[in-house]
């Protein structure tokens, strides 16, 4: 990761005065960098203006996780405010001023609690102390509410904006002398905020990256080849010209990264539907490339060839897995695939960008700026130094926008270009041009006991990948569940070469792994005739913990926890169910969330899938911060789990992407989408984030479900009519 | 080509070629940016529209096609009273996640309760499946709706 990564750094507060007002920084006591953006620089976050208006800054790029929202809400509690007089300003990306700015990996919460409690608190105590000093009395006698200070005994008070400038030339004071609120005294953390954004949102105002406009802006396309890499052979440039509005029309000649410039051609234009029109004009043909012999069937076809022979390496074995079998009473094999999935954030890519003066000014929705600054420096040629970027609000990110393969493609077209330019991709660049949750197959082989319990467990994992290595998020990590949790563990893994890139992809791995580990639970479970719960409480067993806290920990204790609130609020074993109608239940960790979910669905003779409703228990620890938020994740996850499970898939034929829009690559709509009840297990933990961890077990939950209604066993996402109709 | 378009209670000179489409005419010569772009092929409804009160996906309605309909996007559309009330009612249950659909959301939704004041959940699942959240936020926009059309919501 980039710097700022490391939250125990050690933080200094330094006070300023801000256009009449406070201004509190804390200096992230950084390195300083090579390109020469020095360090250390502040860290400001509070602004407090004489008329009382708290401005208060949000770090992160605003994906509709909510974070514009819930990280200020954590430094205005602490602060002592009221809700309503506080303001929230997007900060730009500036790494040495804020650390890591970034969406991914649900990490904002447990990263940034203590730190953004810590500036409140600071700030507030530097306004106490200002009073204190002007009336002459002992900090302590002085108590706040609702940003003022009040001195009870005098019967005096002051609002914080008539002390903010000489709280602001006070000494910052020593950190150890800041005390934090009681959980039991917060008025905003643990309350309903909906989402500083939401009258703009509601009202249709400009807040996403596709919205920007720079006066004097040109609108571009850019048309990458559909095998993945390939350079431009030739183009019919003069044919694009033509084209009324159409400015300019080039090839970019960009690199073999993937993740990098990749080789096209670029049409800017006056208007966006200009550029469009030019471009379908380029008749481009494309040079010859490897990745053209690769296929999705290609890709299974030496799966299950790799299946039968040695894996390429053993990466964890536990015990005897032999011996495991040979004194099981029941044993199953079961072979399981998913195919590659895309983001498809319903904002598609976009991003603006002007260079002038020799500096490069972008304007992007993105969620991780600083390394799409560090790509254009690289990729241009220019200082880091140089490149302004503002975040916009992301119509979505899932992931995708953690690539910032947009923001360096139109940072090379305005250079190109010389004006301010806006490029916009299409929905089909979005759906061909992703970095995709990568396709997997797993060879599975386990037994049960006569105690009930799993005793062998044999996963053959094929993944993709390079020179044995697995590709970006098509790794699995030695920890995964049920390792720790079986005493004969093996867990082996073979690589297929692949060129199709690949990327996170909201709760990465976990979203296809739960799928496959859950649902071969399930068939254990069934297997030796033990009910599917029973079966996940007595694998967890005893163990209350495994592994290292804050590394590869695994709480059983807190899993039990939520697969027995799920059970108990669904009415697990306790439904009465009509006909192909089945209840399924799964559990999973990821993200350092426990979340055990049950899913009630009815399949037709035909086929047709119904999820009639979805319980869900979770535990993130002991402070929800923004209840209203929370559950609009988490039902959000639970529904985007489905989505996948029910229709998404991504196929490679020719070493390109065969589906092309929303016709082919199909997202579940309101009539589809079911009723999803949230259980909070609140437990004695740190807070930890919400964007991911609800979505993983929804899959394997909803193939138990149809299991239950059916018997037939789903092995292969997504899942199809034909796989269930009678 | 310049086209006369009565968008938002004004008309509107709009420069652009034969075939463009509405949503393009809007957002790049009219600079009205709620409407969105989510697909191009009308299978999203993030940039739905009102022509005369019905509902339509601008992606897939070329410019002259429009005439002299009156065109109403999600910046004029809090000006009636049922535009108004759906709009309170997804503030107020804060429906968005990334808020990019929601303009063309509230759009379908307002024609919906214009022509069906108190629709079912069948009523709503036949108005609103043309629109994708990505987010998936259904549970709360079905919510919503059924706020702003004075029914119990149940969620
Ligand atoms: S952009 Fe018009 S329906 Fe998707
Ligand atoms: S709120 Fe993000 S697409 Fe609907």
């Amino acid at each position: 990761m980039a710097d700022g990564t490391d939250i125990s750094r050690r933080h200094f507060v330094q006070v300023s005065a801000a256009a009449g007002g406070l201004m509190l920084s804390f200096s992230v006591a950084g390195k300083a960098r090579a390109d020469g953006t020095t360090a250390p620089v502040l860290n400001a976050y509070v602004t407090i203006a004489p008329d009382n208006v708290v401005t208060l800054v949000a770090k992160n790029p605003e994906i509709g996780q909510g974070i514009k929202t819930s990280l200020p809400m954590i430094i205005a509690e602490e602060l002592d405010v009221d809700w309503a007089q506080v303001r929230i300003q997007q900060a730009d990306s500036k790494p040495a001023v804020y650390g890591l700015q970034f969406a991914g990996g649900s990490m904002a919460t447990p990263m940034n609690w203590d730190q953004l409690r810590k500036v409140g608190a600071t700030a507030r105590a530097l306004i106490v102390a200002a009073a204190a000093a002007n009336w002459k009395v002992p900090a302590s006698e002085c108590t706040t509410a609702s940003g003022v200070v009040h001195h009870k005994a005098s019967k005096r008070s002051a609002t914080y904006g008539s002390l903010a400038a000489q709280a602001a030339t006070l000494p910052a004071p020593d950190p150890k002398s800041i005390v934090l609120k009681d959980p039991k005294a917060y008025k905003i953390i643990g309350k309903s905020k909906p989402q500083v954004d939401t009258a703009a949102i509601v009202r249709g105002k400009p807040l996403f990256g596709i919205d920007v406009v720079v006066p004097g802006m040109l609108y571009a396309t850019f048309e990458k080849a559909p095998v993945f890499g390939a350079g431009v052979a030739s183009a019919d440039l003069d044919a694009a010209l033509a084209v009324k509005g159409v400015r300019k029309a080039f090839l970019v000649g960009g690199g073999p990264e993937l993740n990098g410039l990749l080789p096209g051609v670029a049409v800017v234009a006056d208007s966006w539907w200009q550029a469009r029109q030019g471009r379908n004009k380029l008749n481009i043909k494309w040079q010859d490339h490897p990745t053209a012999q690769q296929s999705s069937s290609g890709f299974a076809a030496q799966a299950d060839a790799l299946s039968k022979g040695a894996p390429l390496r053993t990466e964890r074995l536990d015990g005897d897995v032999a011996a495991g079998f040979t004194g099981a009473t029941s044993t199953v094999e079961a072979a399981y695939a998913y195919p590659f999935i895309a983001h498809a954030p319903l904002e598609p890519q976009n991003c603006t960008a002007h260079f002038h003066d020799g500096k490069m000014e972008i304007w992007a929705p993105t969620q991780y700026p600083d390394a799409g600054r560090q790509l254009v420096a690289k990729t241009l040629g220019l200082k880091p130094a140089d490149i302004t970027i503002h975040m916009t609000r992301c119509g979505g990110g899932f992931g995708r926008r953690l690539a910032n393969d947009y923001m360096v493609e139109a940072a090379w077209i305005a250079k190109e270009t010389g004006s301010p330019v806006k490029l916009l991709w299409t929905r089909e660049d979005d759906l061909r041009h992703d970095f995709y949750r990568p396709a997997g197959w797993h060879y599975l082989k386990g037994a049960v006991d006569k105690s009930g319990k799993i005793s062998a467990w044999h996963d053959h994992f094929v993944t993709l990948g390079t020179a044995g290595k697995p590709a970006s998020s098509a790794g699995m990590a030695t920890t995964e569940f049920p390792a720790r949790f079986v005493e004969n563990f093996k867990y082996d893994l073979s690589v297929i070469e692949c060129g199709i890139p690949t990327g996170p992809l909201r709760a990465p791995g976990s979203n296809a792994l739960a799928f496959v580990v859950q649902s071969f639970i399930d068939e254990l479970a069934h297997s030796a005739g033990i009910d599917p719960v029973t079966f996940r409480l007595n694998l967890l067993g005893d163990q209350i913990f495994v592994g290292t806290a804050g590394k590869d920990g695994y709480d059983g204790h807190r899993m039990k926890g939520v697969l027995e609130l799920v059970a108990a609020k669904s009415g697990w074993g306790k439904t009465k169910l009509g006909p192909r109608q089945g209840m399924g239940v799964a559990f999973h960790f990821s993200h350092l969330g426990y979340f055990a979910e049950v899913v009630q669905a009815h399949v037709s003779e035909a086929g047709d899938v119904t999820v009639e409703k979805v319980w869900v228990a979770a535990d993130v620890g002991r402070q929800i911060i923004n209840p209203t938020g929370a559950l609009n994740q988490v039902q959000g996850a639970v529904i985007d789990g489905l989505s996948a499970a029910l229709g998404q898939k991504i196929s490679i034929e020719g070493g390109a992407v065969v589906e092309r829009n929303f016709n082919t690559y199909p997202l579940l709509r309101m009539k589809s989408a079911p009723m999803v009840e949230v259980h909070w297990n609140i437990t004695d933990n740190a807070p930890t984030g919400l964007g991911e961890p609800a979505l993983p077990p929804v899959l394997p939950a909803l193939c138990n479900a149809i299991f239950a209604a059916t018997g037939k066993r789903l092995r292969s996402l997504p899942i199809s009519k034909d796989q269930l109709k009678v | 080509m310049t086209y006369s378009l009565n968008v938002d209670g004004k008309v509107r000179q709009a420069d652009v070629e034969p075939g463009t489409p509405l949503l393009w005419a809007l957002r790049d010569s009219l600079g009205i940016l709620g409407p969105k772009f989510g697909c191009g092929i009308g299978s999203c409804g993030a940039c739905t529209v009102h022509i005369d009160g019905v509902p339509v996906r601008s992606c897939a309605t070329p410019v002259e096609k429009v005439g002299a309909g009156k065109v109403t996007t999600i910046e004029a559309i809090g000006d009636t009273a049922i535009g108004k009330k759906v709009q309170a009612a997804w503030t107020e249950l804060d429906v968005a996640q990334c808020g990019y659909c929601q303009p063309g959301q509230i759009m379908s939704a307002t024609a919906l309760l214009t022509k069906t004041p108190k629709p079912t959940d069948a009523d709503i699942d036949a108005a609103m499946s043309g629109n994708i959240c990505r987010c998936a936020t259904y549970t709360r926009i079905r919510a919503a709706i059924k706020l702003a059309s004075g029914q119990k919501s149940g969620v």
